[in-house]
């Protein structure tokens, strides 16, 4: 084991930033001009990494898989995102925002890449307001917050319940700006295979038109990898269909190393499965626990309808567990005490898998405030749930709409019914400071790299990151990297590099399309979240997730003797891209499992039943595990673990409580 | 209440007593094309055990599904979200884009919105400006070089005043939060018997122009971007309004005459300073 090098610059925590920003090399504008840059990923993280580095003056080539910038996963992100403006006077700054995130990621995040993403989150908003992104706003006409789990102030801000769409607009138009003027070149419906690699630097990748099937070569004097998380291994999830881990696997096998794969965050308020014919699993955004309160019947198997349920009846169990936070604990703990209920046999609905979100009495109490502004200081029942039912619409109008199409059943009429599931990935390639892998000349933004969250990511904070990392941390620190490039030649792509990765991806492609087996790529992908799911999900053990691990290895053979793969090479071909994408991700479960078998403790998303408090709280381990695990792919499914050991100096590490 | 508790973990797929009790079957009649060179055709099929509660999308998987097992290529059709956000689902269903419900997209539409029996006819957007790239897929490039003709305040990154010193009365953000809604899935475009892409155009050129960021660039932006439209072959629009009854996000015909206004005061102001 080694130790790794997180380029953390010297000096006071409040500091490093500014301090390294006026210091960090420069690159003049016209070095720049000849300085190229691949992106591969147009969500928050991609694009406004593109676009910004394209203001800039470098020449970018951006990449995604989608038919437009604009489809990226970002765009389906609902409730908002936070900033440590302290526009409601509550009492927040950079160093609260700051220290919720480290508490809230269960002490496994870095502490200055932590701080940094609180200092910049109000310049995004500034940003984001200046590209014209209709927020929330107040009557006065500034805007307007809300809260969010994990913290006691309302920092988030939004647009209805479609924040993330709003900013994903705001850095695809940026984008598209640039693309318009020439700097970006823009490659839909492409996806990057593999990472070229010359004299030990990212120096390009290998990329397949979708549509033509043609493998392409593009050349970058540095490469940037903002390709989303990697939820999708479970099969079922929040995550877009064609969410994947390929991009950065493929870097983890070109040396970039893989950090804290384990840690993946369930969410606690997404919709249940309705049958074995589900493709993917429907959020229900985290805002809806500022008004929506969390209940189970306290009688076992209690088969009466909601309304039916006498109010001393049921069981408010956030409220009574977590009295300080209440309904806006942390999603991880929020999801295990979902869980807890559920199979103690509190349960509700026909699967008796979740429990009710209810807005009742909040619409009430809405009503009533509504009915005061009208002179009305005694309304009756009636009155109050139909004023605060138009308070509510406006407030989540679309997410009920949501629910009701999903569902059929109407969420103004009766209380929600949900159930945890998987959303987001902590883990992700292991980058520095600078937000560098261990490749050199390879970068990785947003939820793709492991950085700012630690075991567990706040609401809100994924928009908040994915920007940070590409309006405003990547494009100055790419500079310390790029201002020594400034000599370096364009490569032409008949180098032997690019000949050799294009042709390895290309053997790969047609193994797979050679098979020819009997079962089809969702068939194995089906499978492997069966296996996450039931050995490395909500809980985990050693016993479970040693077999997951062998069982993994059987299925990874089965998938590479068994698939069936249709169609042809040089098409479009959606088949061929899934097989890809699940072949990679059973490596990555494998990997998983490895990890969650190595951290012998629990924290944040990450809960071995081994380790927990005598409530069934988390119990970490900081004296042996207070690291970053990094994977080195060693080839043929073996990992070397690098450690990057975490040092607080600035927050007491605790017992983390929202009691 | 008990502690030190074993977690019994279990998967939503294996324990749901409510499992897909599928018992519709469905005939379909589906857009079958190789790709932009070749002719297409529409190709029946059969689905049989399909349960009310999945989705539109999820028939099609199950369908999928068969044809691969059958050694057949299985239908090609654009979905990412399935949460009706990112625009990219996009079937014409029984003649009307995103099918028979209001205010949804495709993969929004569940089996519920059929009964047993039905025989249901799936094809692609159809529009000039949107060429069919393979069965149920288009390009629709047009949209983002639309966008790239002007819809964006240019504003670099950084040094970006505080948010709030810019009040922007909140009738007006909501008015232009509601032009921002768009998700450039396309409907209207396939709707419109002129393939005409203005309810597109008008809401973004409506969010901008509502808003005191927009005002700079008014102008030169609606010139640009509906020079764009036309240069992609959109048509125009005979205000028939099937755009606006169809587009899943509700987005209004008022923008389109917002754009007009701007677009005939664009060429006064011009002509103006010329």
């Amino acid at each position: 084991m080694s130790a790794l090098n997180s380029n953390i610059p010297e000096g006071e925590l409040t500091s490093k930033w500014t301090k390294y920003k006026s210091s960090v090399a420069l690159v003049n504008p016209s070095n720049k001009r000849s300085l190229e840059v691949i992106v591969v990923g147009s969500g928050l993280a991609g694009a406004s990494a593109a676009a910004t580095l394209a203001e800039m003056g470098y020449k970018v080539k951006c990449f995604c898989f989608q038919d437009s910038p604009r489809r990226a996963h970002s765009i389906a992100a609902q409730g908002g995102i936070n900033a440590a403006k302290n526009y409601q006077n509550d009492g927040d700054s950079t160093y609260r925002l700051f220290y919720d995130t480290i508490k809230g990621g269960d002490y496994r995040a870095r502490e200055a890449n932590v701080h940094r993403l609180a200092e910049v989150s109000a310049n995004i908003i500034d940003q984001c307001v200046a590209q014209g992104v209709p927020l929330a706003r107040e009557y006065g006409g500034l805007l307007d917050n809300r809260s969010f789990g994990g913290t006691q102030v309302q920092r988030t801000f939004y647009a209805a319940g479609q924040t993330g769409q709003q900013l994903l607009l705001g850095a695809y138009s940026a984008l598209e700006r640039q693309i318009g003027m020439g700097k970006v070149e823009m490659f839909t419906r492409h996806e990057m295979l593999e990472v070229v690699k010359i004299d030990g630097k990212a120096r390009g990748i290998i990329a397949r038109n979708l549509i033509t099937g043609e493998l392409e070569r593009h050349f970058g004097h540095a490469v940037v990898l903002g390709t989303g998380g990697y939820g999708n291994v479970f099969f079922l999830s929040t995550n877009a269909m064609g969410s994947n881990v390929t991009a950065a696997w493929k870097a983890n096998k070109q040396g970039a190393f893989f950090a804290n794969p384990c840690y993946t965050q369930i969410h606690p308020t997404c919709i249940p499965v309705s049958g074995d014919h589900q493709s993917k699993l429907t959020l229900m955004s985290e805002s809806l626990r500022n008004d929506g309160r969390i209940w189970v019947p306290k009688k076992k198997d209690d088969t009466r309808k909601a309304s039916e349920i006498p109010e001393d009846e049921r069981d408010y169990y956030l409220e009574r567990r977590y009295p300080a936070f209440g309904n806006l604990v942390p999603r991880d703990v929020a999801s295990r005490a979902a869980k807890e209920r559920c199979d103690a046999g509190y349960g509700v609905g026909a699967s008796k898998l979740a429990v009710y979100l209810d807005f009742k009495a909040n619409t009430e109490r809405y009503g009533r405030i509504e009915a005061a502004k009208a002179g009305n200081h005694n309304p009756d029942q009636e009155t109050c749930m139909r004023l605060g039912t138009e308070v509510i619409k406006e407030k989540y109008g679309n997410l009920f709409d949501m629910y009701k199409q999903i569902t059929g059943e109407d969420p103004y009429e009766t209380p929600m019914r949900i159930y945890p599931a998987v959303h987001y990935t902590m883990g992700g390639l292991w980058v520095d400071y600078n937000l560098m892998t261990t490749v050199p000349g390879l970068y990785c933004t947003g939820e793709a790299n492991f950085s700012d969250h630690g075991a567990n990511r706040l609401g809100a904070s994924a928009l908040m990151q994915g920007l940070a990392d590409g309006y405003f941390v990547l494009p100055y620190t790419i500079g310390a990297y790029l201002s020594k490039e400034i000599s370096v030649k364009a490569i032409p792509t008949d180098h032997p590099a690019f000949v050799e990765a294009e042709q390895s991806v290309r053997d790969t492609l047609n193994k797979l399309i050679n098979i020819k087996g009997t079962k089809s790529v969702d068939h194995f992908h089906k499978k492997l979240g069966l296996i996450m799911w039931e050995k490395c999900g909500m809980a985990r053990n050693a016993t479970g997730l040693k077999s997951a691990i062998a069982e993994i290895q059987q299925l990874k053979k089965d998938f590479w003797a068994d698939v069936r793969v249709p169609g042809d090479v040089n098409e479009y071909n959606p088949e061929l891209e899934k097989a890809g994408r699940v072949a990679d991700f059973i490596e990555l479960g494998e990997l998983m499992c490895i990890d969650a078998l190595n951290r012998n403790e629990s924290c944040g998303g990450h809960f071995r039943e081994e380790y927990q408090t005598e409530d069934g709280e988390a119990l970490r381990d900081d004296e042996n595990y207070a690291y970053v695990a990094a994977w080195e792919n060693k080839g043929d499914g073996t990992f070397e673990l690098h450690k990057e050991e975490l040092k607080f100096e600035n927050i007491k590490i605790a017992q983390r409580s929202y009691k | 209440m008990s502690v030190k508790r074993k977690l019994n973990t279990q998967y939503p797929i294996l324990n749901t007593n409510k499992m897909s009790t599928g018992n519709m079957n469905l005939t379909l009649k589906v857009w079958r094309q190789k790709n932009n060179k070749t002719k297409g055709q529409l190709v029946d099929y059969k689905v049989a055990d399909i349960s009310p509660d999945m989705s539109f999308l999820e028939m099609f998987d199950v369908l999928n599904e068969n044809l691969i097992n059958k050694g057949e290529e299985p239908i090609v059709f654009d979905h990412d979200c399935r949460e009706g956000i990112c625009g990219m689902c996009s079937m014409f269903i029984n003649g009307r884009p995103h099918g028979p419900k209001e205010g949804i997209t495709t993969c929004q539409l569940h089996m519920r919105s059929f009964k047993d029996g039905d025989t249901i006819v799936v094809e692609p957007w159809r529009a000039k400006a949107f060429p069919v790239i393979k069965d149920l897929t288009v390009d629709r490039s047009a949209f983002d070089r639309v966008i790239a003709a002007g819809g964006f305040i240019s504003v670099n990154t950084g040094n970006a005043q505080d948010a709030n010193n810019l009040p922007i009365p909140k009738a007006q953000a909501d008015a232009a939060f509601e032009a921002a809604a768009c998700i450039g899935c396309g409907a209207c475009v396939a709707t419109c018997k002129n393939a005409s892409a203005m309810l597109f155009v008008s809401a973004k050129i409506s969010q901008l122009a509502l808003l005191p960021q927009g005002q700079p660039e008014r102008y030169k932006r609606v010139q640009g971007m509906v020079a764009q439209m036309d240069a992609e072959g959109f048509g125009n629009c005979t205000n028939t309004g099937a755009c606006e009854a169809e587009c899943p996000k509700g987005i209004s015909l008022e923008n389109i005459a917002r754009m007009n206004r701007d677009f005939y005061a664009a060429k006064f102001i011009s002509e103006e300073e010329g």
